[in-house]
């Protein structure tokens, strides 16, 4: 029993290792994949663009752009002298936003009166808009506060501290990387196994394997094996890049992080399976993963928070095993996470692992023979 | 003189084989082609037909020489070749999703056949090949043989000077390379010339001119008449009056001066070595027959080959301990098989005894698929009684699959584990470990001379050594019964001899063997068979019986493709008429 | 170029689009499901944040907390002590953390000195970047309502008014689904092309086509055309689906539109070729296009992020990628309408790939087998 599940896995490695488009596959697009997502999935943004439309004479006027011309987050590309200006300069993305100060905007406030400021942003990519925004209400807030006790207005009466704890700089990358830990795993599990059965299809080799005195179950297991071993190994080896290359702190306990990785690996051959009973190519196998794995991806919250979607979509992301490791990837490695507080994680991806297999070896069985 | 229909001046074709290795596809090959004829290009695989076809269709440029349909080089004036041309490739270029009309269609617009004339040359053609009935069938709903007829007729949609056919009768069964041929012998009368690639020498016997190809190289050429000549006197039919050809046949193809023994409805057809005389021994009868195109080739190709009979069998130790007393190993009753509302198997029963060589006939599409896929625990059967080696194979498969070997079609081995590591993956899976592990793989190696090939990846090795293997990884476990799905579709004729000597071997020795083919003269193989059509048995039992089945009075003693032709074309046209 | 052949090779194309399953799956089925998830499932715009409050009873600070109640952003929840908050952020329960001290009435009243704690969970950078500026304006909101109350002593020197231009609820919406279009132009011209010309290859139906009189200019025309009609269907889908089910305002012109669409799924094609003259083999294709097409176009496209924050040497490579080009155009389109200096730069981009991809796979593909 032992010796014929044995054999099977080392030939699913062999084949595997030995054929130079599998190989290819496995560890090419991965690491492209690390590359680029690491480097620029960001959703930093630094050098906001902006021309200034100054009609004070004032040095007040110049005092408030000091602080804008003085900070990391801005980069000054023009200085208008009409309002007909405006316009061009955002439609045509040379800025991405005007700051107006209007001509009375020195004399009212040394006269004690608040003065306003219009801020033009191009708001094309959302995003990127609001970001800019709250870095603009930060650089008038600074401004606020030294004018105040410069020029002795009264200080507002309470004020705002602001701290983000696990990622005090609010750094994007270490939100990004450790997702891309989860998605390629998931990526090479379900490239491993999906293909699996449809490459010995088309070969005609099933029906060899068939004639063995393998059961369907061994035959499952003897499939997953290359995937676990595949999947965890190239899992370790984007960790150990994550920390070591990208920088992102491991905060948490290793068991934690690995109890979740084998739960999400096991689940992730579960469906890959699937895909492989279902799919008589090879083509039709490549095109199953990959309809699974962009829904899978896009609703795991790995770019996005799962709790924006609306409710019917946020009931999908309960199926989606990506979604409850992603929280384990970013538990471990960020907010100092052990066994414990993941429990519940755990809990949702053995119930998907153990699913997923019961259906792929049912699908097995009932395409297999 | 006249333009010839094909001109090779001294053409080179070479490949990259991978790891920087260059194969040479073809050498310095020169040769032309009269028009009007049909010419067969002969060689064993991998002897660069496919390449020479390709190059003659434009398809590929020559590394050196040039190559010209009727004085146009294919290189240089692409448009006047393509417009000469009608070729059909090894697949057929049919477009799968699409129906009969809709190729026919497509393959009229790309060769520029006038919407005017376009009807009746459809119906010429359908009326030709006779898909009519299956105008607006899809392609992939085809049967082989229909395939390969429809491929032919999108090839002849403009009545092409030159017809290059690349292999189109493998995988056919008799009725339809019939068929073929028949269309084939209209277009050369009409004055097509046709050139094509084939495995099957007996198609040679019909062409008027004959090209052999051997590693690229020239080694044959000639009509029929000239290769059948030298081997006059030396060609005789031996008839075992013991009644035990097949003992006789393994006798006589290791008896020095014997070149090639073959079985031949019944009786054995021996080649003699040049100069020796034939040495009848007591119980056999020697009568001269005259030579064929086949036995030439053999002789041919032998002559280059000294290094292939040490090759061949070594008997005694394919199989050690199995020799149980003679009994019913396999048991069928009644067994049927249904698809949706398609009945392809319709209650077939046959039983197979220990050691007995057992053949499943028919043509394309006649359920022997079916069958035999149900034999060996692929398929469950919808109804009927099936006993594999004393197993019920739907419910004790594992045990009932121990105990059985299966060679597939494509050899199914794993293109990309070498040879070793395919024997070890089979040998595993059988459960064989330690000692006997070891024992089973150095016997393999030994056995099919493997041992040179064993770091190669599968998927390299030559069609003869991919079968070899392939048999080998069902052999380890010494299973009772060996099941072999037209194991020598696509093989030339040596590599069909070895395999074949071998399986004889394993009978002797006392391996059941279940085969299916359509090469008729294979089924002379087989201690017994049962011939199917339309998921029915029309015919079982010995060779001979069958045969005898199809004897007219006063007419030839029939082949068992004259048999095979008239017991089914007798089946479908009863039935029809039935319906 | 011959009309017959062109007109049958073209015609037998449509019938394996129509008749093949996973053309369909690509072209139809997989642009759909996309555009139903970033129209309905992804959303950058942080919405009822859960939030944990932490403060004392007194009138002062309820007025502080009644901005968060009213906010559309934030699910607040009251915590009695800030353990029990820090325990429920630790937990996933809470996103953040507003922390009024017990003397928060007696300092507002007294020096003003007041001090608000905020902390928020930093694990989503950009979630937090967001919600800090949520609560900030709850904050700036009640500081002008404390203004007009109490008078000038307190009134804050400068106040920005923002003026978000294009998009001023700044739904995510409105530039995902545009850009989406892209990733989906690419499926089809990419991938989907790349995968039926290699599958020619794999059945042996292009040796077939080979030793016909066609061209090669035939054959590579007989794919432009259905996929460059099947493109812009997907294009019609997309724009039909933006319009009347996600209501993304398009300002500008619809022909601008589909002229600067027709442009691309032409460099997109020119891709899909150029793969399968280098890819024989269905399964190599469909990973080269993956890799090559469909990431890029997703990362490197400034469809969800942004180029101009990419580290210098990855902002040089997305020139390379066609999808940005695209990705502006529709953004502009859709968004601001038909700004032309911004559609011809990003025209020109897109004319010059183009050319170079559709020439050099009319150049790299010959009629021969080798």
């Amino acid at each position: 029993m032992g010796t014929k599940i044995l054999a099977l896995a080392v030939k699913e490695f062999l084949a595997l290792m030995r054929n130079k488009v599998a190989r290819m596959t496995l560890f090419v697009p991965p690491l492209v994949q690390l590359i680029i997502f690491g480097y620029a999935a960001t959703f930093n943004i630094r050098d906001i663009s902006y021309a200034v439309y100054n009609q004070d004479s004032g040095a007040a006027s110049r005092e408030l752009l000091a602080h804008f011309s003085g900070s990391p987050y801005f980069r000054q590309k023009a200085v208008l002298t009409s309002d007909r200006q405006i316009a061009p300069e955002i439609d045509n993305r040379h800025v991405l936003l005007v700051i107006h100060i209007g001509p009375r905007f020195s004399s009212d406030l040394l006269a004690h009166r608040p003065a306003r400021v219009q801020v033009i942003i191009d708001g094309r990519n959302s995003n990127t808009a609001a970001l800019a925004n709250n870095y603009v209400s930060e650089a008038t807030e600074a401004f606020n506060r030294d004018w105040a006790r410069t020029h002795g207005w009264g200080q507002p009466p309470a004020q705002l501290f602001i701290r983000s704890w696990f990622n005090p700089d609010l750094l994007s990358r270490w939100f990004i990387v450790p997702g891309i830990v989860g998605l390629l795993t998931l990526v090479v599990t379900l490239l491993t196994t999906g293909l699996s059965v449809a490459r010995e299809r088309e070969s005609g080799t099933f029906d060899q394997l068939l004639v063995t005195p393998l059961g369907p179950f061994d035959i499952l297991i003897g499939k997953s094996i290359p995937g676990l071993v595949i999947g965890m190994a190239e899992a370790t080896l984007i960790m150990v890049a994550a920390v070591f290359w990208f920088d992102v702190p491991f905060t948490g306990s290793l068991l934690a992080l690995y109890l979740g990785l084998f739960l999400f690996v096991v689940s992730g051959i579960g469906i890959g399976l699937m895909i492989s009973s279902l799919a008589v190519t090879q083509q039709q196998g490549a095109l199953g993963v990959f309809l699974f794995m962009v829904p899978a991806v896009i609703l795991s919250g790995f770019a996005t928070p799962i709790a924006n979607m609306p409710g019917v979509v946020r009931y999908v992301t309960y199926f989606d095993p990506l979604r409850y490791f992603l929280v384990v990837l970013r538990g471990t490695f960020l907010e100092g996470d052990g066994v414990g507080v993941l429990a519940s994680q755990y809990a949702a991806l053995a119930v998907l692992a153990f699913v997923s297999m019961v259906l792929a070896s049912w699908l097995f069985r009932h395409r297999g023979s | 003189m006249a333009v010839s229909a094909l001109t090779f001046d001294g053409v080179e074709k070479r490949f990259p084989a991978g790891g920087g290795r260059i194969v040479e596809a073809l050498g310095g090959l020169s040769l032309a082609i009269g028009t009007g004829v049909i010419t067969a290009l002969l060689g064993p695989d991998g002897a660069g037909k496919t390449t020479l076809m390709r190059l003659a269709a434009g398809l590929l440029r020559p590394d050196a020489g040039k190559v010209a349909v009727f004085g146009h080089d294919t290189m240089l004036e692409p448009g006047a070749v393509a417009e000469t041309i009608g070729y059909m490739p090894q697949r057929f270029g049919l477009y799968e999703e699409l129906t009969v009309r809709q190729n026919l269609d497509l393959y009229a617009d790309l060769q520029g056949l006038a919407p005017a004339v376009r009807r009746a040359r459809f119906d010429d053609l359908l009326a030709l090949t006779a898909l009519g009935p299956f105008w607006s069938r899809r392609a992939s709903a085809l049967s082989g043989g229909m395939k390969q007829k429809l491929g032919l007729a999108c090839a002849l949609l403009r009545t092409p000077r030159l017809l290059l056919l690349d292999e189109p009768t493998v995988g056919v069964d008799p009725i339809s390379r019939r068929e073929l041929w028949a269309i084939i012998d209209r277009l050369a009368r009409e004055g097509t010339t046709v050139l094509m690639s084939t495995a099957y020498l007996d198609e040679a016997e019909r062409c008027h001119d004959l090209i052999v190809l051997d590693e690229g190289r020239l080694l044959g050429r000639g009509d029929p008449v000239s290769f059948r000549t030298p081997l006059a006197g030396r060609t005789f039919l031996v008839r075992d009056t013991k009644g035990e050809p097949r003992r006789l046949q393994q006798e006589l193809a290791h008896r020095p001066g014997v070149v090639d023994a073959q079985l031949h409805g019944g009786e054995i057809r021996v080649l003699l070595a040049d100069g020796a005389s034939p040495g009848s021994q007591q119980g056999e009868a020697w009568d001269a027959v005259q030579p064929r195109v086949e036995d030439a080739f053999v002789a041919l190709l032998l002559s280059r080959r000294t290094h292939w009979r040490q090759d061949t069998v070594r008997s005694g130790s394919a199989s050690t301990g199995v020799r149980l007393s003679p009994g019913v190993l396999i048991t069928a009753r009644n067994l049927r098989r249904s698809f949706g509302s398609f009945e392809a198997v319709k209650g077939i029963s046959f039983d197979v005894s220990r050691s007995e060589v057992f053949g499943l006939l028919g043509a394309n599409g006649a359920g022997k698929t079916t069958a035999f896929r149900m034999l060996c625990g692929l398929l469950p059967p919808t109804s009927g009684e099936l006993s594999v080696a004393g197993a019920n194979m739907s419910h004790a498969g594992r045990a009932a699959r121990q105990r059985i070997g299966y060679v597939s079609q494509r050899f199914a081995l794993y293109g990309d584990l070498s040879v070793a590591q395919n024997l070890r993956f089979f040998a595993g899976a059988y459960g064989l470990r330690g000692a006997q592990l070891a024992a089973r793989l150095r016997w393999a190696e030994e056995e099919f001379g493997l041992g040179p090939y064993r770091a190669s990846n599968a998927g390299t090795l030559s069609v003869g050594h991919k079968q070899r293997l392939a048999l080998a990884c069902a052999l380890l476990h010494e299973p009772q019964i060996l099941f072999l799905d037209e194991p020598t579709s696509g093989v030339d004729p040596l590599v069909r001899r070895e395999f074949w000597a071998r399986i004889n071997t394993l009978a002797h020795e006392g391996v059941t063997i279940m085969v299916t083919t359509h090469f008729m003269e294979e089924a002379e193989y087989c201690d017994r068979l049962v011939l199917m059509s339309q998921g029915e048995v029309l015919a079982a039992g010995t060779p001979s019986e069958v045969r005898a089945l199809a004897r007219v009075s006063g007419g030839p003693e029939p082949t068992m493709e004259d048999a095979f032709i008239a017991l089914v074309a007798g089946h479908e046209q009863s039935t029809r008429r039935a319906s | 170029m011959n009309r017959m052949r062109l007109s049958g090779l073209i015609r037998k194309e449509f019938l394996q689009i129509v008749r093949d399953p996973s053309a369909i799956a690509i072209a139809v089925v997989l642009p759909f499901v996309l555009l139903l998830l970033f129209g309905y499932g992804i959303s950058l715009d942080a919405r009822r944040v859960p939030l944990a409050l932490v403060a004392p009873n007194s009138p002062q600070a309820q007025q502080l907390l009644g901005g968060f109640y009213r906010s559309q952003y934030f699910m607040p929840r009251r915590y009695a002590t800030m353990s029990a908050a820090r325990n429920a952020l630790a937990r996933r329960r809470v996103d953040g953390i507003v922390w009024l001290r017990s003397d928060f009435g007696r300092r507002i009243l007294g020096r003003g000195d007041a001090g608000i704690g905020v902390f928020v969970n930093g694990v989503d950078a950009n979630n937090a970047t967001l919600i800090s500026a949520y609560i900030r304006g709850v904050w700036s909101n009640w500081l002008a309502q404390e203004a007009r109350d109490r008078g000038a002593a307190i009134a804050v020197p400068v106040e920005v008014e923002p003026r978000i231009w294009f998009n001023a609820a700044l739904r995510s919406r409105n530039y995902l689904v545009p850009g989406l279009i892209a990733i989906i132009m690419t499926l089809i011209g990419a991938l989907l092309t790349a995968q039926v010309v290699s599958r020619e290859w794999e059945r042996g139906t292009m040796e077939a086509l080979m030793a016909t009189p066609v061209s090669m200019g035939d054959i590579l025309v007989s794919k432009l055309v259905p996929y460059f009609v099947l493109g812009m269907a997907g294009l019609a889908l997309s724009v039909a689906m933006a319009e009347w089910l996600f209501s993304v305002p398009l300002r500008g012109s619809m022909l601008l539109l589909f002229t600067a669409s027709g442009l691309y799924m032409l460099v997109a094609l020119g891709m899909g070729l150029l793969i399968s003259t280098v890819a024989k083999n269905q399964f190599v294709s469909a990973t080269i296009a993956v890799v090559a097409t469909f990431l890029p176009a997703f990362i490197l496209s400034g469809f969800i992020f942004d180029l101009d924050s990419m580290p210098f040497p990855i902002r040089l490579m997305t020139h390379l990628v066609a999808a940005r080009y695209f990705v502006a155009i529709l953004q502009t389109v859709f968004g601001a309408g038909d700004v032309w200096p911004v559609v011809l730069a990003n025209a020109a981009g897109l004319c010059i790939m183009a050319v170079f991809f559709l020439g050099l796979s009319w150049r790299l593909s010959r009629k021969r087998l080798d």
